[in-house]
């Protein structure tokens, strides 16, 4: 019994790095993005944060920019450098960062 | 960690990895205490923007655990692994970043030095020399001719020199109707051409002449005694001479072994690691980035990606092959405003344009969609500058 929950607890704590790690270490790509989607609340700035969003809304944006079926600036012509799973992970990556 | 040069490359360099590993012990190694950005500073010159925008302090940095060491670094040792400083302190390393951006050849262009740009200023580094332009132009009578000297690629921030051309000529179409614009160019096309002549068309009609490199654009020569620049074609007279010098990697980079005969810095595009020098990475302008250009954006897109790859090597993993934007806003008005954007990858050793991506805004785009990036410039400088200073 002891020696399950150790394994119980050990497995917890395992996961529990792992989401940091996936918290901390950007995918491919994601670091680029806070050069104009600030990390930080406090900038002043047209451009939405993507800290904490839901990772389904980013990728769908992603998607929609990609298409031309969602008006841009830039992110019609940058969201064409990305795959879906690229998409997929950086999306995930911000929906995981904290405030 | 040591990480010389506290620039857009150098001071994100230096928060991502602290962030990533906060008992990295990290020291930034930087002459000046305030950094005064180069982004933006053509408004500065042409009056539309105050110096004391462009400037920031590194006490966030220094908030964050990051020793700051406001010295020069005067020499590297790659074997030794440490980095001397002018105050005469040795540092030592595991792995060093150097971010020291961009120094003048000032041996490029005859009759064009360091005392010939407090005549002809270059204004290629934000400072003392965009107060100084901008003071000129202001100086100048109406009917006035200004003179721009853009040297071949590469470069800092390839697109300025027009952006540069461009709000000069909103300052004297405003104020100086009668003056003219001349650019004498040493190449033949140049960033976002089309959308900045299609621009300059509307907005600035017979003000702005470009002299491309195969029209005799080049200068040869400069006398800033009798304010001439002098081509293979003829002489110009100018009233103000603003002259941008060829370019290489900031000294530092020469002496620490690590950059080559370009003057600029060749790296390994997954770690930014340098391939003349072991435990050293190069970012920022400095760096032979492949397809990427010398940008703020670019400078602070690597400083990430590099201390990601730092992290894990410092942690005896293999970093991660890497993806990188770079986007770049010019203003041809307060309003009007225009991009470019990339996505890059490494392929084959080099960093390449991921292919089908990135691109210029569109030429006919309206009245709206300029004022529009216009408002967006002004947010990426906000955002950036938040993220690298703030």
């Amino acid at each position: 019994m002891t020696a399950r929950l150790l394994l119980a607890a050990l497995l917890i704590v395992v996961a529990i790095a792992r989401a940091n790690a996936a918290a901390q270490t950007p995918p491919p790509g994601a670091s680029s993005c806070s050069g104009c989607h600030a990390m930080k609340k406090s900038v002043d700035t047209p451009v939405p944060r993507l800290v904490g969003r839901n990772p389904a809304d980013i990728e769908a944006a992603m998607v929609a920019f990609r298409a031309g079926q969602r008006p841009s600036s830039v992110m019609g012509r940058i969201a064409k450098g990305f795959t879906d799973d690229e998409v997929r992970a950086i999306a995930a990556w911000y929906g995981a960062q904290k405030d | 960690m040591v990480v010389i040069g506290g620039g857009f490359a150098g001071a994100t360099c230096a928060r991502a990895l602290k962030r990533l590993n906060p008992r990295l012990a990290v020291t930034l190694v930087e002459a000046s205490r305030v950094f005064t950005a180069c982004p933006f500073s053509n408004e500065v010159v042409a009056g539309l923007r105050e110096l004391a925008a462009q400037q920031f302090r590194y006490d966030r940095l220094a908030g964050e655990g990051i020793a700051l060491n406001f010295s020069e670094a005067k020499a590297v040792d790659p074997q030794g692994r440490a980095v001397m400083l002018a105050s005469g302190a040795k540092l030592a390393y595991d792995r060093l970043v150097v971010a020291p951006g961009i120094d003048f050849r000032w041996d490029a262009l005859p009759g064009y030095g360091e005392a010939a740009a407090e005549q002809m200023p270059h204004a290629w580094k934000a400072g003392p020399q965009t107060l100084l332009l901008r003071r000129q132009i202001a100086a100048m009578p109406d009917g006035g001719t200004v003179v721009i000297a853009v040297p071949a690629n590469p470069y800092r921030c390839p697109p300025g020199p027009y952006e540069r051309a461009s709000l000069i000529a909103h300052e004297l179409k405003t104020k100086k109707p009668k003056s003219k614009l001349l650019i004498l160019d040493a190449k033949d096309a140049f960033s976002k051409q089309k959308l900045f002549q299609s621009g300059w068309a509307a907005l600035y009609p017979g003000l702005i002449e470009w002299i491309a490199l195969s029209a005799g654009g080049k200068v040869t020569s400069v006398d800033p005694s009798a304010m001439t620049l002098t081509t293979d074609f003829a002489t110009h007279k100018a009233d103000v001479a603003n002259v941008i010098p060829a370019q290489k990697a900031g000294t530092i980079a020469g002496l620490a072994g690590v950059a080559d005969q370009t003057g600029w810095c060749p790296i390994d595009p997954v770690s930014f690691a340098s391939t003349l020098q072991p435990n050293i990475h190069v970012i920022g302008d400095a760096a032979i980035a492949g397809a990427m250009p010398k940008s703020a954006f670019a400078a602070n897109a690597q400083a990430k990606v590099c201390a990601a790859a730092v992290a894990a090597l410092l942690a005896g993993d293999t970093p991660t092959s890497p993806k990188l934007i770079n986007t770049c806003y010019s203003l041809l008005a307060p309003d009007y405003g225009i991009s470019v954007a990339g996505v890059y990858h490494p392929v084959d050793g080099k960093l390449v344009d991921v292919e089908g991506a990135g691109g210029t805004s569109p030429l006919d785009a309206s009245a709206d969609a300029r004022a529009t990036e216009a408002k967006l410039a002004t947010g990426w400088f906000r955002t950036i500058t938040g993220e690298v200073f703030g």
